[in-house]
């Protein structure tokens, strides 16, 4: 039991932000994450940048390149995860690319994301036709490979899906990027039913989302939301980034 | 053994393979059995081999460049990929996929560029096919392959600059890929050349194939042999379908495969774009294959003069016969290039297109393994009219 099967356990509103790793700044993530966690957030998702994000819009194509930038490697993002847990539980997630995963080593990647506390892995462009080696190696550590799964999945591999991820799986929310306006009519009611119905595990959904009343009718249907884009538009000259995340999550948390 | 590959998952052994995000998985199934099935089907053949005869005007000459024999001393044959219609073998390619795009009732095309002749040609095959056409073009190319992107906008394509990373094909390739995952119900990609996910490595090939299967033919008329094969084939390397394409015929040959690929400033310096020379084993856009990166496992931003060849990864399938050996890869620099490009317009009247002078001028590099009186066969992919802004910047010129 990792502590990501711990936290979903309970069925209750759950907000998940993506945070890239080293954006704004170097300094940032650890305190970043800390407010998150007093804040309210039920996990975290840090997304390990890559030059060439394919699953991403504008928005966190610039933040993963700044933070290249700024030195951001996986080294230094396993570090990052080391030091905030000596102050805190809260489960954390990996996102990225299949490549620098690669160049890192696979196995030595998996190995040292156990010994950092990390908790699961989600890899968009990593489907399950590619992901058996990583899937197997993910559970020999400990880590739950978070599986993806989209508008367009057919519910019999929906359910296949969420059987070879185990633990969680991760529902995009629209046929598009990250950054892009969700789904606003019953389209993604009726998928996120169909994914509540076939799926074996719980699931989480993201891409779109920003709004308390988001969070609220996803949460109703599904197991959590994850906040991406939109943490990194409301950044702004008048606070700190630490204080712009612990503000957004209580906003999005519905108690401001 | 006899070559067979890919196997039934889009593996070339380590390369190949889908990388790619769960939202186009159900694109490329439907792609992959519909192409399978269909390439074996008599209507399916007979449409496309019609369209590339009437069409295209195929088959292209395989012509005896006597006077840059005369040079060498040894003889050289070019393969006419650039008497196509629109200027170079990428027809080859958007023919077929347009056929398969129209089959699978897809009212909007894609694609990338970087020279501009694939998104000629798709946009040329679109506008045949009334289909929607949008291309994406690094704002680099766009620069200084300004003539195609006119042919384009003249052919009724919308030509989007992408502005992101070295603003070349790998960039226009990623945005690409992000219209597709939005568009996917509607929209079709037509990848240009054998990169991409499976099953568009091994489609592309076998659209291409084409070029070497004429070439063998016309070869062996040209000798009045039924049996006699050349000694060396040789082509330039961007993402590698025109190499492809001639080598794949002669696969199970004794016939030296020679690819050539844009070595830049110099593969010791870092502008260049020779992925099988400096590049190691990743993951880009798709597939597993050589790739430039850092240590870290970040896109290098690659360099060539031309366009076409300016991308930091290659085809699986190149790598494959890298990695056992059937075939060759080298390198030449812009220079070098360039050199070849005047060569070959005054010693024989033919402009070439820059990415297909590095195949001409591997002919003049010392070492290169041929021997007098050999056969060699170019690919001359493509004609060079978009490349001669580029030419009079490089040379100082005003036009
Ligand atoms: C004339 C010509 N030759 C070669 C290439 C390189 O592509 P490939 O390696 O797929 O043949 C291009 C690409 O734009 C081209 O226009």
């Amino acid at each position: 039991m990792n502590r990501i099967s711990d936290i979903f356990k309970t069925k209750s509103e759950k907000v998940i932000p993506f945070l890239t790793a080293g954006y704004p700044t170097l300094n940032d993530t650890v305190d970043m994450v800390l407010s998150a966690e007093k804040a309210g957030a039920d996990m975290i998702e840090i997304g390990m940048p890559f030059s060439d994000p394919l699953a991403d819009g504008p928005i966190i194509q610039k933040a993963s390149q700044i933070a290249i930038e700024n030195g951001v490697n996986i080294k230094w993002i396993l570090e990052t995860v080391y030091k905030i847990r000596t102050y805190s539980e809260i489960p954390i997630v990996l996102m990225g690319y299949i490549n620098p995963i690669i160049k890192y080593g696979l196995k030595k990647f998996l190995t040292e994301c156990n010994s950092s506390g990390v908790d699961g892995l989600i890899i968009p462009d990593l489907p399950p036709e590619e992901a058996t080696e990583f899937i197997e190696k993910c559970k020999i550590n400990k880590i739950s490979p978070i599986l993806l799964v989209a508008p367009n999945t057919e519910n019999k591999r929906i359910k296949y899906i969420s059987h070879l991820a185990g633990d969680l799986i991760y529902c995009v929310s629209i046929l598009g990027i990250t950054g892009s306006k969700s789904s606003k009519n019953n389209n993604l009611e009726k998928y996120l039913q169909r994914v509540k119905i076939y799926s074996e595990c719980p699931f989480v959904v993201g891409f779109g989302i920003s709004t308390r009343n988001d969070v609220r009718s996803i949460n109703k249907i599904s197991d959590g939301a994850v906040i991406g884009s939109a943490i990194i538009n409301k950044f702004n000259k008048n606070e700190s980034p630490q204080e712009t995340v612990f503000n957004y999550i209580k906003e999005l948390r519905g108690n401001e | 053994m006899k070559y067979n590959q890919p196997d039934s998952y889009g593996h070339f052994n380590q390369f190949g393979g889908k990388y790619v995000p769960e939202t186009l998985i159900p694109a490329i199934s439907e792609l992959e059995k519909l192409y399978v099935a269909e390439k074996s089907n008599p209507e399916f053949i007979s449409t496309l081999k019609k369209l590339l005869k009437h069409y295209s005007g195929r088959p292209t000459p395989l012509y005896f460049a006597e006077r840059i024999s005369n040079d060498l001393g040894f003889n050289v044959f070019l393969k006419r990929e650039d008497l196509n219609h629109t200027g170079a073998h990428k027809i080859n390619n958007a023919l077929g996929q347009i056929l398969l795009a129209k089959k699978m009732g897809k009212t909007r095309i894609i694609a990338e560029t970087g020279a501009g002749m694939h998104g000629v040609a798709t946009a040329t095959v679109s506008a045949q096919f009334g289909l929607k056409c949008v291309i994406y073009m690094g704002e680099e190319d766009i620069r200084r392959q300004k003539l195609n992107v006119f042919r384009m906008n003249l052919l009724g394509a919308e030509v989007r600059s992408v502005s992101s990373g070295s603003k070349t094909l790998k960039d226009a390739t990623n945005e690409a890929i992000r219209d597709w995952v939005t568009n996917v119900e509607n929209t079709y990609y037509l990848i240009g050349s054998v990169v991409g996910p499976h099953p568009y490595p091994m489609m592309v090939r076998d659209f291409q194939s084409i070029i070497g299967t004429e070439t063998k033919q016309q070869f062996r008329e040209i000798k009045k042999s039924t049996s006699i094969l050349p000694d060396f084939v040789i082509a330039c390397v961007g993402g590698g379908s025109n190499a492809i394409g001639m080598f794949y015929p002669f696969i199970n040959d004794k016939v030296k495969l020679i690819g050539v690929e844009a070595g830049g400033h110099g593969v010791n310096t870092d502008k260049h774009a020779a992925t099988m020379t400096k590049g190691e084993l990743g993951i880009l856009h798709g597939s597993a294959s050589f790739l430039l990166q850092t240590k870290d496992g970040q896109i290098k931003l690659p360099h060539s003069i031309s366009a076409g060849l300016d991308y930091p990864g290659v085809g699986p399938e190149h790598s494959l016969l890298k990695s056992i050996n059937r075939a060759n890869y080298f390198s030449v620099t812009d220079d070098e290039a360039v050199l070849a490009f005047q060569w070959l317009s005054k010693k024989e009247g033919i402009l070439p297109a820059l990415e297909s002078s590095h195949a001409l001028a591997y002919l003049k590099q010392k070492n290169n393994g041929i021997k007098p009186n050999q056969n060699v066969i170019i690919c001359l992919s493509g004609r060079g009219d978009k490349d001669v802004h580029t030419i009079a910047d490089y040379l100082g010129t005003e036009i």
